[in-house]
């Protein structure tokens, strides 16, 4: 049952992740992102990590994604944008990296015995989640927080500021 | 039979490799981006299955940190390529090569 669903997930997991990169018109990749990311969240669950799971179906699947969506919405890109890079041998050279980065996995990855440990339930719940975030690591925490202030001052900072032509600016900063 | 470890990583490494063949075959700079989502959810995988397996809580705690920065991250590289497309009219990454030496 178990293994039956995993390969169920894993195989949309694949699928719309390849159609993210393969899709022309960005509207749909973004879709197909927000699938392979509800994807991740079941995963999650399934690893008994259900606050990551909450986590990630409201921050990327809920946040991040709208605002992918809304910036594609508002660039209003046309479907006809080339898929390739400049021509075949970049682009070749891209998959070929990438099937080199895939034989690393499978020479690292070979002849692996997994672990037979029992799934400890009281891992990914919030309490124990808490518990460990606001005792060993209350500093990372704090930092994160002053992160994504640094992150809305400056997204703020730089769409606010008028283009370079428009005006000559006297007198310094105005922004 | 049981889902073990390596077949989370199996799965993960195949993201990660789709990720890698996003970034470098695609031109849309919003591809890309979505591209590199990608692959740093493919490296959450991997470390809630790591914690779940090993078994200790710290993978979880990190992937929550992760989140933290990809948030941060998408609001900046998004605010940067709305302003390119300002000034370029394309987020077409071969025309922007302004900032090239």
């Amino acid at each position: 049952m178990e293994v039956a669903l995993f390969i169920l997930i894993a195989l949309v997991t694949v699928v719309s992740a390849l159609l993210v990169i393969i899709r022309k018109n960005a509207v749909s990749s973004v879709l197909f992102l927000v699938l392979t990311f509800f994807c991740l969240a079941m995963l999650y669950v399934m690893l008994g990590a259900q606050f990551i799971a909450a986590m990630q179906v409201i921050v990327y699947a809920g946040a991040i994604m709208v605002l992918f969506i809304f910036v594609v919405m508002l660039l209003n890109l046309g479907t006809d944008q080339k898929w390739e890079i400049t021509g075949p041998v970049r682009k070749w050279m891209g998959f070929g990296s990438a099937a080199g980065i895939l034989l690393i996995a499978v020479l690292a990855f070979r002849g692996m015995q997994s672990p037979t440990t029992e799934m400890d339930t009281s891992i990914g719940t919030v309490s124990s989640i808490g518990e460990t975030m606001f005792q060993s690591y209350v500093l990372p925490f704090e930092v994160a927080s002053v992160l994504l202030l640094a992150a809305i001052i400056g997204v703020v900072a730089m769409i606010s500021r008028k283009p370079v032509d428009a005006t000559t600016v006297e007198g310094g900063n105005e922004s | 039979m049981t889902v073990g470890l390596e077949w989370y990583l199996w799965l993960s490494a195949l993201l990660f490799v789709i990720g890698v063949a996003g970034v470098l075959t695609r031109r849309n700079a919003l591809i890309i981006f979505m591209s590199i989502e990608l692959m740093l959810n493919a490296v959450n995988l991997a470390f809630v299955a790591f914690s779940r397996f090993i078994p200790n809580i710290d993978g979880q705690i990190f992937v929550f940190f992760v989140m933290a920065v990809a948030a941060a991250e998408v609001a900046v590289g998004l605010a940067i390529i709305v302003t390119i497309f300002k000034r370029k009219e394309s987020v077409d990454i071969d025309q922007v090569n302004f900032m090239r030496w």
